[in-house]
């Protein structure tokens, strides 16, 4: 083989190559240990979620999720314990309503329900965290960019009509 | 302030019911009072003002300008930039100029569902030829231009600096005139940034009377199905009251009545999102025991996001541009 033909790939184009992007919010005791224990079984997952962890997935406010979208997030995952295991006894139960609760607003808000997933992942689940994330990277991929950013501008009064920022 | 010691007043009214306009009025036999201290210099509501007149102020000439409702289209945009000009003070008056309001919620559709549903779908629309209002129209007189449509409802903060914010659906009259004679005595400041006042620093939920039995809710319920005992915290008898996820400043009138509270003074102190406040609260307040259920309770209410966000759409996260469509 001729050395050239190795160097046919294009340079990678960072304007046009659009990867999802993912909020991750995972509970320290069962969800985020789950993620650790696909790390040291060196599992292979999407790179495409920004894990924040949390004390608990009953401490993960409606509010930062709909914060993660507004500032960019293509699709956004909250993973916690398994109802019964909570390590705080009974804080998942409280996101046990309030995801559900939330994505009937989401659906409202024109959000595709596959942009966001609420799922339970215990500390020995690593292979499900890893499927989760693979899983949920495609379905935001096929789905593209959500891009509210720029939906933002039309309600912030950023590009307004005919009358935008001249004094009559 | 006028040669006479009295403030020069503005009053206007673009994207809302017209309800902010009539409890200026509430204030009633203290407006006699008001006529004291104050020259209505503009108020189309309750006099023939034209914008011309408005234009030919100076700078800053307005002591005191009400504004109240969001804006919605290029004159309301206009208008309100105008009167930021000539006024020394501009305070966003009511829920509709502080969070969008219920008009706000028109941003869950987009502008072409509006007029569908506006110019041809209601029922009682009268429109054989399926006219909808144009921007520009070429007559035997030459263009004639109405104001354009915006994509979504803006609160005022969005379009202009502003000095005070009043809330309320319609704010009460108390505190409304407290605040005119406030700015009046000249004992406050006259710009605030966007400061709250006519409310508290507590939620509903503070001044309301109610009992709370720290009890979880069992079952939800619609007023229409159901008689609240009195004297009980209504969210804990399962009607979905906004009280804990509301600014106080009402002294608790609906619940005190038996209605729910449906949140007409916006996010509470320290919250953005008024909605994100209430899911979060009723998370921990909804006794579903079993994650089954807990998708029952939800499944039961009807409207989440129109009782959530019935009076705030406009300074939620995520505001909801209706380019896109967003609900059918």
């Amino acid at each position: 083989m001729d050395a050239t033909e190795l160097r046919v790939e294009p340079a990678l184009d960072t304007q046009t190559a659009w990867e999802p992007r993912i909020v991750g919010f995972l509970c320290l005791w069962c969800s985020y240990t789950g993620a650790d224990n696909a790390g040291t079984a060196r599992m292979k997952y999407a790179p495409n979620v920004d894990i924040v962890k949390v004390m608990c997935s009953g401490r993960i406010d409606p509010d930062l999720i709909l914060t993660a979208f507004a500032k960019g997030a293509d699709g956004v995952m909250v993973l916690g314990c398994h109802v019964g295991d909570c390590h705080y006894i009974s804080g998942n139960h409280k996101t046990m309503v309030r995801m559900p609760l939330l994505r009937r607003v989401l659906e409202d808000f024109g959000i595709e329900p596959e942009r966001f997933r609420h799922e339970w992942v215990s500390a020995a689940e690593g292979e499900k965290f890893s499927r989760l994330v693979s899983e949920m990277t495609e379905q935001v991929r096929e789905l593209g960019p959500l891009d509210w950013k720029a939906r933002l501008k039309e309600c912030t009064g950023e590009n307004l009509g005919p009358w935008g920022g001249e004094h009559p | 302030m006028n040669a006479n010691g009295k403030l020069r007043m503005g009053v206007y009214w673009a994207s809302s019911c017209g309800g902010c306009d009539i409890s200026l009025l509430e204030i009633g036999d203290k407006i006699l009072d008001l006529a004291q201290i104050a020259d209505i210099l503009f108020w189309p509501c309750v006099a023939d003002f034209k914008y011309a007149d408005v234009a030919g102020y100076l700078d800053g000439y307005l002591d005191l300008c009400f504004f109240n409702g969001g804006i919605r289209n290029s004159e309301q945009e206009q208008v309100v930039r105008l009167l930021r000009n000539k006024s020394r003070t501009l305070i966003a008056y009511g829920t509709c100029a502080a969070d969008g309001g219920i008009p706000a919620l028109a941003n869950l559709y987009s502008s072409e569902e509006i007029f569908e549903a506006s110019y041809h779908e209601n029922p009682s629309i009268d429109n054989e030829a399926g006219v909808e209002p144009q921007p520009e129209v070429e007559t035997a007189i030459g263009t004639l231009e109405i104001p354009r449509f915006y994509p979504a409802v803006l609160k005022l903060r969005d379009v202009v600096e502003v000095d005070y914010v009043i809330p309320g659906c319609p704010p009460q009259a108390d505190d409304v005139w407290e605040t005119i004679a406030a700015l009046a005595s000249g004992a406050v400041p006259v710009h605030a940034g966007d400061a709250r006042i006519g409310c508290n620093n507590r939620s509903v939920c503070d001044e309301c009377k109610r009992e709370k039995r720290e009890v979880k809710i069992k079952e939800l319920h619609r007023h229409h199905e159901f008689r609240p005992e009195p004297g009980w915290c209504l969210l804990e008898q399962g009607l979905l009251c906004m009280g804990s996820a509301t600014r106080g400043g009402c002294g608790a009138l609906c619940p005190k009545v038996g209605m729910r509270c449906e949140g007409c003074y916006g996010p509470p102190p320290g919250a953005t999102d008024q909605g994100a406040s209430i899911m979060g609260a009723l998370g921990a307040l909804l006794d579903a025991g079993t994650e089954a259920r807990a998708q029952e309770m939800v499944a039961e209410i009807a409207d989440p996001t129109g009782t959530f966000y019935r009076f705030s759409l406009a300074s939620s996260r995520l505001r909801v541009s209706s380019d896109r469509g967003g609900r059918r």
